[in-house]
């Protein structure tokens, strides 16, 4: 019953749907206030979600039917799982599955590539030309996200789960409290705007160039899914790096504020990059990735052997 | 008044469409943006495709060219959707009534719910035209 509780309400399911849109008013409110402007109320995701949710779904003639409809749910249902793989253990509600880091970065590409299912599955040409771009980044920005996981799997002294991390990071001190360990915190940073699909990295869905990319032929109810998706991995994501990074969370006492503030300190350093810098092409985007980025980690990794 | 109608007015996602504009309008549209007047405190935003829409903002004289495009337009777009007509042209076709290529104001091609005259109108305007209107309903 207590397990049941766990995966749908707290830090489960329900917590992930709360604090996701939470979240993502958070970086609107702060994009906002960045450029002078008052910005959205507090319930403005709600809203945008049960107005998605009542409109009309339009099916382009091309689409294929299936693979157009069924994308989306797809997507919230991985960012879900997703989720609940990172939540649970980081919240000290123990799973008992070794190596779950590994399924992590797996289970994270999965909104990302039913990204770019559902678009070549509507027929659309701006939609496969966001899909063809997706894919790209997606290219460009997985090895770095897998030699960040590696160089903390190395630092954590091989523990391939989130419990082993957050416990080598309590007893030895955050891992961002070393050289590598900042520079790993900046490339991880980077991979997660890309994986959210903020500028610099919104090639794939340019709302001025290809008028939303890959989203172009979605509305209505697929919509709704899409941005659920998109709203859950605004608090999954920002929950990684605090866990792989930033000393994970201990839920005692003033240890909640601290939690609280650890996940909006990410997500204002994410938002921040977001409204300070202009979208790179999708080229420059994976020169950016493959060896900037790469080179950054691999240093790390070099400095960690050092002792730094 | 349900749940729905208030998420409703209270997240209008506009598309812009723009006919054979002089301008003006556009910019008034895009000064709607800016932080001085800032629609996104009601949840307004401008979106790259018209199947997100809620709102189609309409300005600029219709003619031959463009009524074709228009309605297409608006055949796309999810129901419901409210048509909003801004600017002289587009409410009664102004000073290009009488051109030759002219092909009716607005709402002669689609159903339009809100009317919004000047030339340009001021962006309170604008914004009172839209608020009004979610007022009344």
């Amino acid at each position: 019953m207590a397990n049941l509780a766990h995966i749908l309400l707290f830090p489960g399911l329900l917590f992930l749907l709360v604090a996701g849109g939470f979240l993502s008013w958070f970086d609107r409110k702060i994009t906002a206030w960045v450029q002078f402007r008052k910005g959205p109320p507090m319930l403005q995701p709600l809203y945008d979600f049960v107005k998605l949710m009542s409109k009309e779904t339009i099916l382009p003639r091309n689409a294929s039917r299936m693979t157009f409809l069924s994308a989306p749910i797809f997507s919230a249902a991985g960012a879900a799982i997703a989720g609940l793989m990172i939540l649970l253990p980081a919240f000290g509600v123990s799973t008992g599955f070794k190596g779950d880091i590994i399924v992590i970065f797996y289970v994270l590409a999965i909104p990302s590539l039913t990204y770019i299912i559902g678009a070549m599955a509507s027929g659309n040409p701006l939609a496969s030309l966001g899909a063809s771009r997706e894919m790209k980044l997606i290219i460009a920005y997985e090895l770095s996200f897998l030699l960040i996981i590696a160089a903390i799997i190395l630092k954590s002294d091989f523990s391939l789960d989130i419990t082993g991390i957050m416990a080598a990071q309590q007893s030895g001190g955050a891992f961002i409290g070393s050289v590598s360990g900042v520079l790993l915190f900046i490339a991880l940073l980077m991979c997660i705007q890309a994986k959210l699909g903020f500028v610099p990295f919104d090639a794939a869905e340019a709302e001025t160039e290809i008028a939303s990319g890959f989203l172009i032929e979605y509305s209505g109810p697929p919509l709704a899914f899409i941005k659920l998706s998109k709203y859950i991995l605004m608090l999954v994501l920002p929950v990684l790096a605090v866990v792989l990074l930033l000393g994970g969370f201990n839920l005692e006492g003033w240890g909640i504020l601290w939690a609280v503030l650890k996940i909006l300190l990410v997500v204002l350093l994410v938002t921040l990059v977001r409204n300070t810098n202009p979208r790179l092409t999708i080229r420059h985007a994976m020169k950016f990735f493959f060896v900037w980025m790469n080179l950054l980690v691999i240093v790390a990794i070099v400095l960690h052997y050092l002792g730094l | 008044m349900g749940f729905k109608e208030h998420c409703f007015k209270k997240s209008l996602w506009l598309f812009h469409f723009g006919g054979a504009s002089c301008n003006n309008c556009d910019i008034e549209i895009l000064d709607c943006l800016t932080p001085r007047y800032d629609v996104e405190r009601f949840g307004m935003v401008l979106v790259g495709s018209v199947r997100h829409a809620d709102v189609l903002l309409v300005n600029g004289s219709i003619n031959t060219k463009c009524r074709d495009r228009l309605l297409e337009i608006y055949k796309q777009a999810p129901k419901p959707i409210v048509v909003v007509a801004i600017g002289a042209c587009g409410c009664t076709g102004g000073i290009f009534a009488e051109g030759n290529t002219f092909a009716g104001p607005v709402d002669k091609i689609i159903p339009v719910d809100v009317y919004i005259p000047g030339c340009p109108p001021k962006p309170e305007a604008i914004l009172a035209g839209i608020v009004n209107f979610l007022n009344k309903n």
